[in-house]
């Protein structure tokens, strides 16, 4: 029917799989994304640590490039666990900043002019809206932390003959830990922006919440001479867990000294886990509370 | 013709207060009017609907599916809320193709129908402006697009015409027309505005501190009422009154001193109006006025507020 017929007729066609509905909200969430000119620099430059990385792999493997840049000796430390937890660390971070940036984009337009009730008054439910939002969160993230980290790890796999198989356990960890990162900061931040409205407010709220619960955590070690303060300081907690993936706990450790690790001064590794688990149930909690199509006020 | 919502002792209650008691009643109309006060439970009832408030006892069936299965049943509605509801950086056809594919359309077909709802709810010239830009009128229509846009069974309209001025009113109240006489889809409406459930409405349901005041087909009223005229006269109203009785026709007559009266007749439909005149002549009887009129919504809604709260002083030990 051309638009210009001014009648109304019913929809009788097919209708798309329900279970895959959910898929709409990245799809839409991340076209939205991407017309912002800033957020798409800052995504390429999440990539420029990968580069660099690539090119150090790159360079301790090839004794050409080597004489040509005049380094006289290759680097051993690229093959080691060491190097993917650093890696891990930078991407993570930029993971962090991502975050705060699209979290609130994503959950605040909805909630500033009461669009959730539309949303559930549709065969969609509010489970399906928190998977469709954190899809666009966790679809970025993991395009900047696993995916070039297990890129880093075929590379140094494929200039270095039977290394993979020995160190499969790193590709395992960098996959198994920058997924708990995603999916604390995905839980996080969307429910940080569930509750704060304002963008920039929910943005620094998230913020906010990482600097201080460490400042908090780094304090309380300080002053008290306890390590059990860290478990508020949610980048140590998950450097922890890193460290305990990828089984680098020696004092050599470049991850452990910049984390200010030391005997004594650690929180035990489950405390770390059930830390970054309260945290995320937090944050199940927040979201079930604030994302109803109607609230309640008794 | 088959009930669009039934109420079985429906009860909600949100937190300590009890916000809908024992609705019971079967809705089949193509147009319903949801009326009532404020806080009467109208918008809960539209909510429970949807599935948005739970039922804390009783059942609500909407085309006798329980609202309880509220994933499948919410395809077959299509739902136009009360308050502000957009999403202010997309466009208004972007904004009702992404309602529509969440609602199950395909993404071409979405796009399809987008454009259609947009023109014929007679936006179609302001579709790719940002609805942050929209005027109260214009997001009132793009919420009544989305509504319609992927081909409801029943639509749910809770204050259509809220904060529109009169030309924006008149124009979503022709819409609600359009919609109704297309005979696509039922319609329940709610609102506090008497004239708009009048002028789109057949079947009403007043509530009244959650429970049904009245439930009433207006067709039905408008058709029994259709012979009730009101005189005020002059001279002798006992004998003028008793001659039209003469005719067959129920008649009460109030004096209001001075030989005037106010004179209430329901004719037989065998009776015409000059019949009146002819007596009026007979008995000399001057008639200074005459109303033609039915019994209009306002009255029901009225007779039902006052019946509650005799009622109400009823069941205090009141007289």
């Amino acid at each position: 029917m051309a638009v210009h017929k001014r009648a109304y007729r019913p929809y009788e066609g097919p209708l798309t799989a329900e279970r895959w509905r959910f898929l709409v909200l990245p799809r839409y969430g991340l076209l939205e994304l991407f017309e912002s000119r800033l957020l798409t620099a800052f995504a390429v430059l999440c990539f420029v640590p990968f580069l660099v990385e690539a090119s150090a792999i790159y360079v301790a493997h090839s004794p050409a490039v080597r004489a040509l840049l005049e380094i006289s000796s290759a680097s051993d430390f690229v093959r080691t666990p060491g190097f993917f937890v650093v890696t891990l660390t930078v991407q993570g971070w930029l993971a962090f900043v991502l975050t705060t940036w699209v979290a609130p984009v994503l959950i605040s337009p909805d909630l500033v002019n009461g669009a959730l009730p539309l949303y559930l008054s549709r065969p969609f439910t509010r489970a399906e809206y928190v998977l469709g939002k954190a899809t666009v969160l966790m679809t970025l993230l993991s395009a900047i932390t696993w995916v070039p980290g297990l890129l880093l790890f075929a590379l140094e796999a494929g200039l270095a003959e039977g290394w993979g198989r020995q160190n499969i356990r790193i590709a395992v960890a960098l996959f198994a830990g920058a997924w708990v990162w995603i999916l604390e900061l995905t839980l996080m931040g969307l429910a940080l922006s569930a509750w704060i409205r304002w963008r920039i407010v929910a943005s620094a709220a998230l913020a906010g919440v990482f600097f201080m619960g460490a400042a908090f955590g780094e304090m309380w070690l300080e002053v008290l001479d306890g390590p059990w303060g860290r478990v508020t300081n949610l980048p140590y907690l998950m450097g922890l867990v890193w460290r305990s993936l990828f089984g680098v706990f020696s004092r050599e450790s470049v991850a452990q000294e910049m984390l200010n690790a030391g005997p004594g001064r650690d929180l035990p590794i489950w405390a770390a886990w059930a830390g970054l688990a309260a945290t995320a149930a937090l944050s199940v909690w927040l979201l079930d509370r604030r994302l109803r199509a109607r609230e309640v006020v008794s | 013709m088959a009930p669009v919502i039934e109420l079985d002792r429906l009860v909600v209650r949100l937190g300590e207060r009890t916000i809908l008691d024992g609705l019971t009643g079967t809705l089949a109309g193509r147009a319903i009017g949801l009326l009532g006060p404020n806080g009467a439970g109208k918008s809960t009832l539209i909510n429970t609907l949807l599935g948005f408030h739970p039922a804390t006892s009783g059942a609500v069936r909407v085309f006798g599916a329980d609202v309880r299965e509220a994933k499948a049943l919410r395809r077959l509605i299509g739902y136009m809320p009360e308050s502000d509801a957009f999403i202010s950086h997309m466009t208004g056809v972007r904004f009702v193709r992404y309602m529509a594919e969440l609602a199950g359309l395909p993404a071409e077909a979405a796009l399809e129908r987008a454009h259609e709802a947009f023109f014929y709810v007679g936006l179609g010239e302001a579709r790719y402006r940002k609805l942050g830009t929209y005027s109260l009128g214009m997001k009132q229509l793009a919420k009544l697009a989305q509504a319609i846009a992927h081909g409801p069974r029943l639509l749910l309209l809770d204050e259509p015409t809220n904060g529109l001025d009169p030309p924006a009113r008149q124009r979503m109240i022709r819409l609600i027309r359009e919609i109704r006489d297309a005979g696509q889809m039922h319609i329940l409406i709610s609102s506090h505005l008497l004239r708009d459930v009048e002028e789109t409405c057949e079947e009403v349901v007043i509530l009244r501190e959650g429970r049904i005041a009245a439930h009433c087909d207006l067709e039905t009223e408008r058709r029994s009422n259709r012979k009730f005229v009101e005189l005020e006269t002059a001279g002798s109203a006992t004998s003028f009154t008793t001659a039209v009785q003469g005719l067959g026709a129920e008649c009460a007559f109030y004096p209001n001193g001075h030989g005037i009266a106010r004179v209430k007749v329901v004719l037989p439909d065998a009776v015409e109006m000059r019949e009146l005149f002819r007596l009026a002549a007979e008995h000399d009887v001057q008639i200074r006025r005459m109303n033609y009129r039915r019994d209009s919504l306002e009255d029901i809604f009225l007779a039902a507020m006052k019946d509650k709260e005799k009622k109400k002083e009823g069941e205090h030990g009141r007289p």
